[in-house]
């Protein structure tokens, strides 16, 4: 490769640069800085500035039509553009939300920003993927930051179990990815996603079983059921913040790379890959919302509210046309809102004593904080989809996108489980707003989670002034790929 | 005289493929043997990826290999720390061990 088309490469991944050589460069500044809260501090905002300017260049500086890199392996369309503004903004928001958390828990060390940078690096690598070498790696960047900030909490068994947990789970989970990538490989006869397309026109059983293992190995990502197991436990385990980060980016990333590996590759075989997401969808839905029924601990109902989710946003997938690919987009950009917001009031959780984080903790939160209290209703009606707030559109679309493509049936099981699950939203409403207080007052929350429970609480009504805006953002962003 | 094809190799990765996930699954014993079981199924996708290199005439199945390999070190490094941590925390290594919270 010589100069001009390198630099010609190099100019379409700017912001992957500016999170790569940022991270190594903070990971240095961290070792001369002296006093460990100075350094965490210190490089949690400069990863802070990193992320919004990686967001500002993906969003105003991209060259004009986008382009492909490295042979193929890079896509720069918007449909990658539009997902790496919306996870960078994410991990921005979770290390806004992560400081105070992690000061009062004696976490604070310099290693966390930047192995969020690093697996934020790792997302934006796999929205670009364009061949299945660059997925793995991007993939593989993402987890193994993530299998560590899982177990961050290390003098924490909880937290080292959940690390263990989503470790081991999240290998096999690339092993059977990687079976996957091999057969199809070997099947398509090229790594490439457009050579695969080719391929995918007459497909072999080879291929079909290739297809099954790489969306299984997906799957275990988004932690759609039957590959859900290790959710609720790695919620439960690991510090609030880290958990309000994996509920947030990594689940839009391995959501965006799912839709691009099924639309793009895998275009062809829709009939093939539709039966998995169909099941999947059920699924999901199914144990989402019945599971979350039955917990006391708040993250671990999150965690079902996750599962419960993905199987939504997997309706709209399933109809596998271009409305399926803005509507999951759109789908999937509310709930990183909702669920950043929700994840704000869990962090505000906070008595005297420590952290708490059992729902009838919750009692009374109307009488002692009224504020918090709305904020937490309209985030949680949002995520459950409650008609007016901006979370209905997201169901809506995603609804319509499925009974456009003569999926009617599908769409009408997601609305029984949709109201199934607005009963648990309820039941921690019903806490929140008519029952007794129990045991003490919340503390202050420190004024940077504040302020992400407001502004993300105030979004679940405003925003609906800009539904259309951001209609016409996604439908911009899904005609890159699908159709 | 017996030749080795693919078929071979192919059927060699997928029994590998199958020890590995069966080793996670039933192993109710040791959080090392996990480990054995991720590199194994990592193996056999290499095993995989060069027969289907060989086989097509086409490198890219090497060069994918070569990358599985660096990064299957890169996890065993972070699965090993990890482990360290929740050895450090509990005392022994026990997957019965591994169940604090239950799913």
């Amino acid at each position: 490769m010589t100069g001009p088309a390198l630099l010609a490469d190099l100019s379409l991944i700017i912001p992957e640069l500016i999170l790569a050589v940022g991270a190594m460069g903070l990971l240095l500044a961290g070792v001369f800085i002296k006093g460990e809260e100075t350094a965490a501090r210190l490089v949690s905002l400069a990863a802070m500035a990193l992320l919004i300017l990686a967001a500002g260049v993906a969003v105003f500086l991209a060259p004009q039509g986008g382009g492909t890199a490295f042979f193929g392996a890079f896509v720069l369309d918007s449909f990658s553009l539009y997902a790496k503004a919306v996870v960078y903004l994410a991990a921005a928001i979770a290390l806004v939300l992560a400081g105070h958390y992690l000061r009062t828990e004696r976490l604070a060390r310099f290693e966390f920003p930047v192995l969020i940078l690093l697996a934020t690096l790792g997302m934006s690598v796999m929205v670009s993927a364009g061949d299945l070498i660059a997925l793995y790696l991007g993939l593989e960047l993402q987890s193994l930051a993530l299998y560590i900030l899982a177990a961050f909490n290390r003098d924490s068994l909880r937290a080292s179990e959940a690390g263990l947990k989503y470790f081991v789970l999240g290998a096999l989970s690339s092993g059977l990815l990687l079976y996957g990538a091999s057969l199809v490989y070997g099947f398509a006869g090229s790594t490439e996603f457009g050579a695969i397309a080719l391929a995918a026109e007459n497909p072999s059983v080879g291929l079909v079983f290739g297809l099954v293992f790489v969306v299984s190995g997906l799957a275990f990502k988004i932690s759609a059921a039957p590959f859900h197991m290790w959710t609720p436990d790695v919620y439960e385990g690991a510090p609030t913040p880290v958990a309000a980060f994996f509920a947030t980016a990594p689940k839009l990333a391995a959501m965006v790379l799912l839709i691009r590996v099924l639309m793009e590759p895998f275009g062809a075989m829709a009939d093939q890959w539709q039966q998995i997401t169909i099941i999947l969808a059920i699924l999901s839905m199914g144990i989402g919302a019945l599971g979350a029924l039955l917990q006391t601990n708040i993250k671990r109902l999150m965690a079902y509210s996750s599962i419960g989710n993905m199987g939504y946003a997997l309706v709209g997938l399933s109809a596998a046309s271009e409305a399926a690919v803005w509507a999951v987009l759109l789908y999937m950009t509310l709930y990183v809102i909702g669920v950043a917001g929700a994840f704000g009031v869990i962090l505000s959780m906070r008595r005297a004593e420590g952290m708490v984080e059992r729902i009838e903790d919750l009692a009374g939160l109307s009488k002692s904080r009224p504020g918090l209290a709305l904020a937490f209703t309209g985030l949680l009606l949002s995520i459950g989809g409650m008609p007016f707030l901006v979370g209905f559109f997201g169901k809506l679309f995603v609804f319509y996108a499925a009974v456009q493509a003569g999926l009617v049936w599908l769409a009408v099981i997601g609305g029984l489980f949709s109201a199934i699950s607005i009963a648990y939203y309820l039941m921690i409403l019903k806490r929140v707003w008519f029952d007794e207080p129990t045991g003490g007052e919340f503390i202050n929350p420190p004024a940077s989670v504040a302020i992400i429970t407001r502004v993300t609480g105030i979004a679940t009504v405003g925003l609906l002034l800009l539904v259309p805006f951001m209609l016409t953002r996604v439908i911009e962003a899904g005609s890159a790929i699908g159709g | 005289m017996f030749e080795i094809g693919l078929g071979h190799y192919l059927t060699l990765a997928a029994i590998l493929f199958t020890i590995g996930v069966f080793g996670i699954f039933v192993n109710r014993k040791n959080v090392i043997i996990l480990l054995m079981s991720i590199e194994l199924i990592l193996l056999a996708v290499n095993v995989n990826m060069v027969a289907f290199s060989s086989h097509l005439g086409d490198m890219t199945g090497q060069v994918f290999a070569m990358l599985i390999l660096t990064v299957a070190a890169a996890e065993a490094a972070v699965g090993l720390a990890i482990l360290v941590v929740f050895f450090r925390n509990r005392g022994d290594i026990a997957v019965e061990g591994v169940n604090l919270m239950k799913g």
